[in-house]
């Protein structure tokens, strides 16, 4: 799965240099009756905002342009939403950001650390140096300075060679001033992390506390490589993440607002600020995974549905799957900006289907895969343009009114239902990819081009199309929970089965704690087993999640 | 004499993916390893088993263990041209090139980082024309070549050198010498001189696989469907076309044992079809019938690209073509059958040579 991500000019323009207070959860006011919370999504084009009441009911929505300075477009739209809604900035309890900010940077490759990379492991490992499969513009931005020394485990969690302390000691000193942020990605370190937590605090001794230190088992799994690149990504966006969530304090500050802040995350859920700035990389995907949630919540499907969300858009359609209550994670290593990772991330597949997908007639009838894109409104043949188009076909079949439509009363009947067959296939077909079982599933239509949308779709018992779609990634964000995860390899040959278990439930808990849940409703959404393949049957992965409401104090 | 450079070793890795039947591990980090080695130190020759003089030495490497922890705890490189030196000094000879004992999966690459480090070129063959689990199942072991002196190396710095009465004993030792040496070590094994490796060895292997990777690759370029192109460059057939319905794993031992079932599409619309495996693919199943078994070829790929499925990415709801092509002539021997028919992994059903 490949995640593309347009980019903004804002966040070239954008040159915040606060600083991030200590985040203060204040008080919530008894006197203030119902609570509100309020969902932005900053995107590379469009700032959106909701309000939304304690039944998850959209109480107010805008749509503003992101500006280059990300307070001020949070300011504009806050203002608007609170207008509009009528309702005093202190009935705001809590207030949640998605932000695309990080994976533009990573594409862009704009405002990125300089990152040390340490690696512990030596003498094994050398045959394969860091960032070997990094594009090369990315690598000459962040990771220059690299060194492979000793330390790192076994699959068993034995030391594999003893962890040199004056060595790490030394490479500090050499990176001194070199770096803005450093990377340590320790040999099985998902099984033991002895030897990533000692560096780390010898790293911060030498270099200070305001050199960021990533460590790759707080991050990825099993993989040396991809774990290693998620680890250098998530220190290189330290400093945007920085950026991006002092802008949006300020913005709640300027405006008054009392309300507790959180950041929206890869898994559809939330995270506090603080974790958000240790773990940037986690913000990534929030987009397509806040805009899932946001369509299920729309759809009015209850927690425990499992759906089919598909958005369509201006140039692709998206489908994605929410299992659980959570976009299912993808299985697959994901590339970002070009650069192999292995931390979770939602399973989506992008076709080249949209309203503006071209209609191609030679022996068949085929749609797609080539859009006009945000040109429809001129190229379109019911638009007065020369190109036909899906949406053509929608409007010549009379399934929506838009533009003119005697511009296609010469399109052949056969045309017409050929190609609304052609799109109709292939969303069944894509659909289907997706679901995990043949038992049908409802859809949620969102995007502008659900209009093309057929009534009927085989696999799929139910499609819905809500209102609001247009601001869902807000919606998502806003009634979205915290959780915590854990993805580790446990060694069986000093604990059973299910000591690992429990050890691996009470870091998922203690994680979700962190992340500024409220301890007293965490609960086990999803746990899974992985056995090693060709190992002795003596290690096994677990991957655990916990998710537990908002913190109120 | 062809030179193999960092765009060849790119089609040979993807070549080797589909030759290794679902196993071999995911040839990439042994690639990259390899191009690492081949940026250091340049190109390799690629040599004919011709090329060998009668008693000039050859020693093959590989890699030994599990493929996840070889992801993991990438090997330093020095391992595997230590285990290449304590061969060549048990037998008092100078190699004049190594080779793959299984040019299918991460093995094929293995022996690139020894050519390229030490300057050797490397023979177009290999010991089986596929991939296997266990060290005795190569068609050297039907003519009779010893697997030891056989080298076992770690990244640690620690050295074995086995000596063993037959091959299956080479198997045992060393499997448990690698499960203590941290589940992945390098090895050297099977060394033979020129006389009995042409008889010994599947010629051209690497060649093939090279093309596999080239023609996939035009395949993807020319937009042209690159099944057909792939069953006949291999002289086998699809097995079936079908979607993934449901996929069952559980670990027995050392191995991992599966169970694929897959509903027909296209021209097999309806039907039920069904693939075991263990770390390759070894059964076919159309409905209750075996079509196709080990040691004959079974390859998934995607549908769309060709590109080459391991059990391990095996996913519910992926479209895939299953190919079938024919094993190396000397695996359908009675013998042969013996070392790696159907019924030495445990399946009671007879091999049926694959039809074309």
């Amino acid at each position: 799965m490949t995640l593309t991500m347009s980019h903004s000019k804002a966040d070239q323009e954008n040159q915040q240099k606060n600083q991030i207070d200590h985040i203060e959860h204040e008080e919530p006011d008894s006197q203030l009756g119902p609570e509100f919370r309020l969902g932005i999504d900053v995107g590379g084009t469009n700032t959106d905002a909701v309000i939304l009441d304690a039944q998850d009911q959209v109480v107010a929505s805008t749509k503003t342009p992101t500006t280059p300075d990300v307070t001020a477009g949070i300011v504009q739209a806050l203002q608007d939403v609170l207008t509009t809604s009528g309702l005093p900035a202190s009935a705001l309890r809590y207030a949640m950001l998605g932000t695309t900010h990080c994976a533009n940077a990573v594409v862009t490759r704009r405002e990125l650390n300089t990152v040390g990379i340490i690696r512990l492991g030596a003498p094994a490992t050398r045959a394969v140096e860091p960032l070997r499969t990094w594009p090369a513009d990315l690598r000459r931005i962040v990771g220059t300075q690299h060194a492979i020394l000793h330390g790192g485990h076994e699959y068993n969690g034995e030391p594999l060679s003893a962890l040199d302390e004056q060595e790490v000691r030394q490479t500090a000193r050499q990176m001194k001033g070199q770096v803005q942020a450093v990377a340590v990605t320790g040999v099985f370190s998902p099984v033991n992390q002895e030897h990533e937590l000692r560096a780390r605090e010898i790293l911060q001794a030498e270099l200070g506390e305001e050199i960021p230190v990533s460590l790759s088992s707080e991050i990825g799994s099993v993989n040396l490589l991809e774990r290693e690149n998620a680890t250098v990504l998530n220190a290189a966006l330290i400093r945007v993440a920085h950026a991006a969530i002092s802008g949006f304090q300020q913005a709640i500050r300027q405006l008054n607002i009392p309300a507790t802040l959180f950041l929206g995350q890869n898994d559809g859920s939330l995270m506090s600020l603080d974790y958000a700035l240790q773990y940037p990389i986690f913000t990534i995907a929030s987009g397509p995974a806040n805009s899932i949630r946001g369509a299920a919540a729309l759809g009015q499907l209850g927690d425990a549905q499992d759906a089919i969300v598909v958005d369509i858009g201006g140039t692709t359609t998206d489908i994605g799957v929410l299992h659980k209550g959570f976009p299912r994670e993808s299985q697959l290593a994901v590339e970002i900006g070009g650069v192999v990772t292995n931390f979770p991330m939602p399973d989506l597949i992008s076709i080249g289907l949209s309203g503006g997908s071209r209609v191609h007639r030679t022996d068949e009838v085929r749609v797609g895969p080539d859009s006009v894109g945000y040109r429809l409104t001129q190229e379109a043949k019911v638009f007065g343009g020369r190109q036909l188009t899906a949406t053509d076909l929608a409007v010549a079949a009379g399934h929506v009114q838009l533009g003119d439509a005697s511009k296609v009363e010469t399109v052949s009947k056969t045309t017409i239902e050929k190609g609304l067959a052609y799109i109709q296939h292939s969303l069944e077909d894509h659909i289907d990819r997706m679901k995990l079982s043949a038992e049908p599933l409802p859809v949620v239509a969102v995007g502008g081009g659900s209009i093309l949308f057929p009534d009927v779709l085989r696999g799929v018992s139910q499609i819905i199309r809500p209102e609001h779609a247009g601001v869902a990634n807000a919606i998502g964000v806003a009634i979205a929970q915290v959780s915590g995860t854990i993805d580790r390899v446990f060694s069986l040959e000093k604990m059973s089965r299910t000591e690992a278990i429990d050890e691996a439930t009470a870091f998922a808990r203690k994680r979700a704690k962190a992340a500024g849940a409220d301890p007293d409703t965490v609960e086990i959404l999803d746990l899974e087993e992985i056995p090693l393949a060709y190992l002795p049957g003596n290690a096994v992965r677990i991957k655990v999640k916990a998710v537990g409401s908002l913190k109120t104090v | 004499m062809t030179q193999l450079d960092v765009d060849a070793l790119e089609d040979i890795a993807v070549g080797a993916a589909v030759l290794g039947t679902g196993g071999g591990g995911d040839p990439t980090l042994g690639k990259l390893m390899a191009q690492q080695a081949v940026a250091q130190h340049g190109p390799i020759s690629l040599i004919s088993l011709d090329q060998i003089a009668d008693e000039e030495w050859i020693i093959p490497t590989a890699m030994m263990g599990a493929p996840t922890v070889l992801v993991e705890k990438i090997p330093s490189g020095t391992e595997v041209l230590d285990a290449f030196r304590m061969v060549e000094r048990r037998l008092e000879c100078r190699a004049v090139a190594t080779f793959s004992i299984e040019a299918g999966g991460v093995n094929s690459m293995i022996p690139m980082v020894v050519a390229a480090t030490f300057g050797l070129p490397i023979v177009d063959a290999d010991g089986m024309g596929r991939a296997f689990p266990e060290i005795q199942m190569v068609i050297p072991t039907l003519h009779g070549v010893a697997a030891t002196p056989m080298a076992v190396a770690d990244e640690k710095g620690n050295h074995v050198l086995l000596e063993t009465p037959d091959n299956l004993w080479a198997e045992r030792i060393s499997r448990a010498v690698t499960i203590q040496m941290g589940c992945s070590t390098c090895v050297a094994l099977y060394a033979m001189q020129g006389k009995i490796a042409k008889r010994a060895l599947v010629k051209g292997t690497l060649s093939l696989a090279q093309e596999i990777g080239r023609t996939l690759k035009r395949c993807q370029q020319e937009k042209t469907h690159p099944i057909q192109a792939l069953t006949t460059l291999l002289s086998g057939r699809q097995l079936c076309e079908g979607k993934i319905t449901d996929i069952q794993r559980r670990t027995e031992g050392a191995f991992a044992r599966g169970e694929l079932q897959i509903l027909g599409l296209g021209p097999d619309a309806g039907q039920q079809f069904r693939l075991s495996f263990q770390n390759e693919n070894l059964v076919f199943w159309n409905g209750d019938q075996p079509e196709v078994t080990v040691p004959d070829l079974i390859t998934v790929v995607d549908e769309q690209t060709g590109l080459p499925i391991t059990t391990e990415g095996l996913k519910y709801g992926l479209r895939i073509a299953v190919l079938g092509f024919p094993c190396y002539e000397q695996w359908r021997t009675a013998q042969g059958l013996k070392l790696v028919g159907p019924r030495y992994f445990g399946y009671d059903v007879d091999y049926v040579p694959l039809q074309s």
